[in-house]
């Protein structure tokens, strides 16, 4: 560990809190429905696209009419890019004349990118045609990402209403945090990244010769107009397979530090529109406080894991730290750092290989994914997956002053905790199950590269992330089989929506309650007791869950790499 | 204030019935109501089962397993007992209660005039009436609609003082199984044989009808949902260890299981509520749902009446203040002989402050030939008539009223003097107190100042209760001047002055508006609108049968104060669930220390490192678990049917109080008891 390592560790952090309230604020007016300084030339457009669709932006739903619209939306995103994957032989804009997409991949694909998770059983370069990555896997970075902001604000609506039947229009929530918060901010940060040397291209790939005399064909594309969505929205899957370790993704150090603030910003600027709303900023910088300590925690154990290294390699005079797997232009506290980002805010974007990292330190990506993606989280579903955290602290807490517990005003009871539990326990059953389900299938367990505990953690990694929806892979584990693909798939699927169902039967359940005034009766949710009490009872229940898992997967890996035994094979 | 009537928590009385009762409650269908105990007993069922077929087979092991099902079987065992133990100090209430309710003759009335012939009590039918004379159980519960009589109501409050229960007005509800001791009433029934209080005083106290609470409700499906990750959690592990190259015996994966679910408040939680309500009994008060007490414990806004709750039930005489020409101690000398035949506390209080202040004697009205002239509502004066001498006293606008009457033969007040009194009467409202004018052949001598006293210690009271975020509404039939003195020296944070009923109404409708839960005390028929409104509507067992059935709780001793003491006793239930919840789940950590090792060394030596503890074997770590897992129910018991104590600190410094009891003690805690244990286990050689 170097003080440089820390700067840098420091300035993301920085950097972070002070976007914070400006995207916050800025959010708070776009779905507010409040006129922003883009309103002269989106307006139109707004008006227009609801006329086209036959919407009345004035017109609110209730959770379940919010809820049903968006399913009905995920319906139709999903058939089109299913139909795009099975049909991209016979589409234009192929110039590599890739072949179509089996089933069972289109099947995973399609459903991973519908639910912002965008795991890559698919190698982006040898399998998708420039239509498929553009109209097919782009369109939904916008749309899912856009979907998850829009159920986070119905979420926080029903804490900032009171005795309110609907929560919100989510046509006009998608529309307007597409146009208004999506694609200006992908527009300067897409040209950014063609600065820095990212492609965007329409032209077919590129035959260079070697100094040797081979020949390589270089990929090309319209790189850099996914990778702006891909970060921003924390979709994470990559239009190469080697994600944000490709030059051509992330050529440099700038890139890799723009590319790391931008996967937090969206994410971290929700916390102050709950704040906001609420009408108690603090509330949300608590939250946001929360998320802070678990991820510097994370930060600082992966960043002294893998500079510390191995003690296998240590011993043989390899000291400077675990490289492997690292692009050496990061390095790697960069490589340490986008590792905890990643995994913490479901983007699931990938600048090294989780696979190669130390026990430890691989093992708070793991750990970030399993407490269900909710420091800072993916746009929105972090926002949602912490209140429904939130939830169940103040429960208990509320209980232990003596009253009813509350939180932002709304009491929490029976149909709260319930809905909170409901969400909470599908993680726990999709990444425990699937995994017990795997390791215990011979089939299934060919496909880990490495056998022993670290095996396990490749194939608890991949349902883990599955579930959680982030989409980043402990590369070892070859998932693009049937198996795989299928169970990745429902996990993907449950893990997106058996959250969001609750979530949303929590806002109509939050927002149709009086809002009680606070009293010195009332638990202050703004200072640091909070924030201990949420951090403890996210490590205590998160910790209970997975110890047996995590016992037998990086821990036994990091004790037996401590004495000196490998599980060769 | 009444006095909690004792009651050992060990005593034996109670505990050995409450063994028995233990294993009674195993019946799979009463266990099913606690789906935390209820799944500890279908795997202990199964391990046992199990247990059973390795015997017949010859399994190995068998010694440890079945130390460890025993546990199992004592763990829902003792969540049984801490239930039998709470209701059985029910049960002893309610038997002492049930003595009481002796077979009664009841003298039903026939025909218009005093006609009776006796019926069994249990006959008697809801419009009945009832002659109950001096001796005479009262049968049933009813209202006077003729006579006063002095009642002793022992049976109930457990206070043998009597209490005057009279037609009309806001004492005339009558409990069955209450003695008349002096005079006779006609009582019409108003309750059924079966419903009356006292039948559902014993229903209450017994727990028969207990239902759960909101919070109860919420709390069931938390522990559920923790009860389903630990399913998860622990059902995965058999396929990681045969990927790893191991096995796990099920009584191991049972044992791992059940120490991990919360069933320590599990075990408890029922016992929390029925000794919530028992506490509440205790305290004579009586709720008529749990739901209640937890309202109790959520208050905002408490209404209290001034009068009696406030201040002290009369005003006293404070000051004698003379208008200008007029002595003091005249004025005092012509007060005290206008009161001295009046009985009214403010009356005796006159006669006090004059003998106190200038020493004038108190006078025998006979020897002086004076004649007592009564306070009327029409003239809203007293006074006395001597030798020709004509006092007056009254309220100041009725005496000048009086005074300035056509017909009255004395000389109009002059102006200047009117001025002087209307000043000093309004000084006086000022104040706070009541100016009572005195006038002697025509003339005002000047006024007198009663005064409102505040109760001792009431102002500390109301801080503690904003402390607690409660604010305190006064409610009083004054005019808006005289209440705001009092509320200022009291320490209220607001008041309702000149209170009708509607305006009660009004308040509570409001302050819910607002989303705040509000509590009142009321006894009589027009609170009973506001009673039937407040979330915690607080009965005083002397009011009207109106305002009893209105309340959703009778405080016996009639005491409005003890809303305070309800809404405390509101709160540590609460507390008590929460603070037992965290430390249920805290204690996970620690088990797992012992228990992850002890099931996964023999194929990943490395894992002995996660033994911090020291634990000799992984079978006596295993043992030691499920051992304090099951004894740690033992131990709360006494915590929880005491209950959590509540503290005025503010919610903040509560929190961190008891997060550091029971959230870190119930990390730390564990990690000595199971090494203890472990330590006792190997000495014995149990494994």
């Amino acid at each position: 560990m170097t003080p440089n390592g820390w700067i840098q560790i420091a300035l993301f952090c920085a950097i972070i809190l002070a976007l914070t309230p400006l995207l916050g604020g800025y959010m708070t007016r776009v779905f507010a429905g409040e006129r922003t300084f883009l309103s002269p030339v989106l307006r139109p457009v707004e008006g227009a696209l609801y006329g086209l669709a036959g919407v009345d932006p004035k017109r609110e739903q209730t959770w379940l009419g919010y809820t049903l619209a968006m399913l009905v939306f995920h319906v139709g995103g999903f058939l089109i890019l299913y139909a795009i994957l099975r049909l991209q032989d016979l589409l234009p804009l192929n110039p590599q004349e890739m072949a179509a997409v089996p089933p069972d991949l289109s099947l995973n694909t399609a459903i991973s990118f519908l639910t912002n998770t965008n795991w890559q059983n698919y190698g982006g370069e040898s399998t998708l045609s420039y239509l498929a990555q553009m109209l097919g896997l782009t369109h939904q970075n916008f749309l899912s990402a856009a979907t998850g902001i829009a159920l986070a604000v119905a979420l926080i609506r029903g804490f900032s209403r009171a005795s309110a039947q609907t929560v919100g229009n989510f046509w006009v929530d998608v529309t307007r945090c597409t146009l208004y918060v999506l694609l200006p901010l992908c527009i300067p940060y897409t040209l950014f990244l063609v600065w820095q040397g990212i492609p965007q291209t329409f032209g077919p790939y590129v035959d260079a010769t070697t100094l040797e005399g081979a020949k390589q064909t270089i990929a090309v594309g319209p790189v850099a107009s996914q990778v702006a969505i891909k970060m921003l929205g924390t979709n994470g899957g990559g239009f190469f397979n080697a994600n944000a370790a490709h030059p051509f993704e992330n050529p440099t150090a700038l890139s890799n530090f723009v590319q790391m603030i931008s996967i937090f910003a969206l994410g971290a600027g929700l916390t102050n529109v709950f704040g906001r709303m609420v009408g108690d900023e603090r509330k949300g910088w608590a939250i946001l406080a929360a998320m802070g300590v678990i991820f510097v925690a994370g930060v600082a154990v992966t960043y002294w894991a893998e500079a510390s290294g191995t003690p296998g390699l240590n011993a043989l005079g390899l000291t400077g730290g675990n490289m492997e797997g690292k692009e050496v232009r990061f390095g790697i506290v960069a490589s340490a750092l986008f590792a905890v980002i990643t995994t913490a805010a479901s983007c699931g974007a990938v600048n090294a290989m989780h696979d190669s990292f130390t026990a430890l330190g691989g093992m708070i990506p793991l750990i970030n994914m399993e407490l269900g993606e909710i420091i800072v989280g993916g746009v929105g579903a972090g926002m949602y997956g912490m209140l429904l955290f939130v939830v169940v602290a103040m429960f208990v807490a509320g209980l232990m002053v003596g009253r009813t517990p509350e939180y932002a005003g709304k009491k929490i009871e029976a149909k709260e905790v319930k809905m909170a539990m409901l969400a909470i326990l599908v993680l726990p059953l999709m990444m425990l199950g699937w995994t017990a389900v795997a390791t215990v299938l011979p089939g299934t367990v060919a496909a880990i590269s490495n056998p022993g505990p670290h095996g396990f953690s490749e194939i608890l990694y991949a349902f883990t992330s599955a579930t959680a929806n982030n989409g980043s892979a402990f590369a070892g584990l070859s998932a693009n089989t049937p198996f795989y693909n299928v169970t990745l798939a429902v996990s993907m699927f449950i893990g997106r929506f058996m959250m969001i169902v609750p979530a949303m039967a929590l806002a109509g359940s939050l927002a149709a309650k009086k809002t009680v005034p606070a009293s010195a009766g009332t638990f202050p949710t703004h200072g640091g007791l909070f924030v201990g009490l949420l951090v403890g009872v996210i490590l205590i229940v998160g910790g209970l869950t997975f110890f047996p898992a995590l016992a037998l997967g990086p821990i036994v890996e990091h004790l037996a790499a401590v004495a000196g035994q490998t599980f060769g094979g | 204030m009444a006095k909690p009537r004792s009651s050992s928590i060990l005593d034996p009385a109670i505990l050995v019935p409450a063994i028995g009762a233990s294993f009674k409650k195993l019946d799979p269908r009463a266990m099913v109501k606690n789906p935390v105990m209820f799944v500890v007993e279908v795997v202990a069922l199964l391990t046992t089962v199990l247990f059973v077929r390795d015997l017949a087979t010859g399994g190995s092991g068998l010694g440890f397993s079945f130390q460890i099902i025993l546990w199992l079987w004592f763990t829902v065992l003792f969540a049984n007992f801490a239930e039998a133990v709470a209701e059985g100090r029910g049960k002893a209430q309610a038997d002492s209660l049930r003595r009481t309710r002796t077979e009664t003759q009841a003298k039903l009335l026939t025909g218009s005039g005093n006609d009776w012939r006796e019926v069994p009590g249990t006959s008697l039918k809801v419009g009945d009436v009832v002659l109950v004379e001096a001796g005479d159980v009262i049968p049933s519960d009813g209202e006077v609609v003729e006579g006063v009589a002095s009642v002793n109501e022992a049976a109930i409050t457990g206070e043998s003082a009597p209490v005057i229960r009279e037609s009309g007005g806001d004492r005339s509800a009558v409990t069955g199984g209450t003695t008349v001791i002096s005079d006779h009433i006609k009582v019409r029934i108003t309750a059924a044989a079966g419903s009356t209080f006292l039948d559902r005083m014993i229903h209450l106290v017994e727990g028969a009808e207990r239902q759960k609470t909101p919070n109860e409700i919420a709390l069931n499906i938390l522990l559920a949902g923790m009860t389903l990750i630990f399913v998860f959690a622990t059902a995965s592990i058999p396929s990681f260890a045969a990927y790893a190259g191991g096995t796990i015996s099920v009584v191991v994966l049972v044992a791992l299981f059940v120490t991990l679910i919360p069933t320590t408040i599990g075990a408890l939680l029922s016992a929390i509520g029925i000794a919530g309500m028992d506490r509440l009994v205790r305290f004579n008060v009586l709720a008529m749902s749990g739901r209640a007490v937890e309202a109790a414990g959520d208050v905002d806004t408490l209404l209290l009446d001034k009068t009696g709750t406030i201040t002290l039930g009369n005003r006293q005489a404070a000051e004698f203040r003379p208008v200008r020409g007029v002595s003091p101690q005249e004025l005092a000398d012509a007060a005290q002989l206008a009161s001295l035949a009046d009985e009214t506390p403010e009356g005796r209080s006159i006669v006090v402050l004059a003998k106190e202040k200038y020493a004038i004697r108190g006078r025998d009205m006979a020897t002086l030939n004076a004649h007592f002239v009564p306070f009327t509502a029409q003239t809203r004066m007293s006074g006395v008539d001597v030798d020709g001498t004509v006092i007056r006293k009254g309220a100041v606008d009725a005496i000048l009223k009086d005074l300035q009457s056509p017909g009255s033969a004395v000389r109009p007040v002059s102006p200047e003097t009117l001025r002087e009194v209307q000043a000093i009467a309004e000084e006086i409202g000022k104040a706070g107190g009541t100016p009572l004018a005195v006038a002697r052949d025509g003339k005002v001598l000047g006024v007198v100042y009663l005064k409102d006293i505040v109760k001792g210690g009431i102002r500390e009271r109301f801080a503690e209760l904003r402390r607690m975020g409660i604010r305190t509404v006064m409610i009083t039939g004054d005019n808006p001047l005289t209440a705001a003195a009092i509320a200022a020296e009291a320490g209220v944070d607001d008041f309702l002055a000149e209170a009708t009923p509607e305006a009660k109404l009004k308040l509570i409708r409001d302050e819910q508006a607002k989303g705040k839960l509000v509590a009142m005390c009321g006894d009589g028929t027009n609170d009973a609108p506001a009673l039937a409104q407040a979330d915690v509507g607080v009965a005083m067992n002397t009011g009207t049968v109106a305002a009893r059935e209105a309340g959703n709780m009778v405080d016996l001793d009639s005491d409005p104060t003890k809303l305070i003491e309800i809404v405390e006793i509101g709160k540590a239930l609460l507390m008590t669930r929460g603070s037992l919840t965290t430390f249920s789940i805290a204690n996970d950590v620690a088990k797992y220390f012992a228990i992850i090792p002890a099931m996964f060394v023999a194929f990943y030596p490395q894992l002995g490192a996660l033994n911090v503890m020291g634990l000799a074997s992984p079978q006596s770590a295993i043992l030691s678990a499920i051992i304090f897992n099951a004894l740690i129910i033992i131990a709360l018991i006494p915590l929880a049917l005491k209950g959590v104590k509540f503290r005025p600190i503010g919610a903040a410094a509560l929190l961190k109080r008891n997060l550091l009891i029971y959230g870190l003690g119930g990390i730390v805690v564990p990690f000595a008891g199971i090494k203890i244990i472990d330590v006792a286990v190997t000495t014995l050689h149990l494994v």
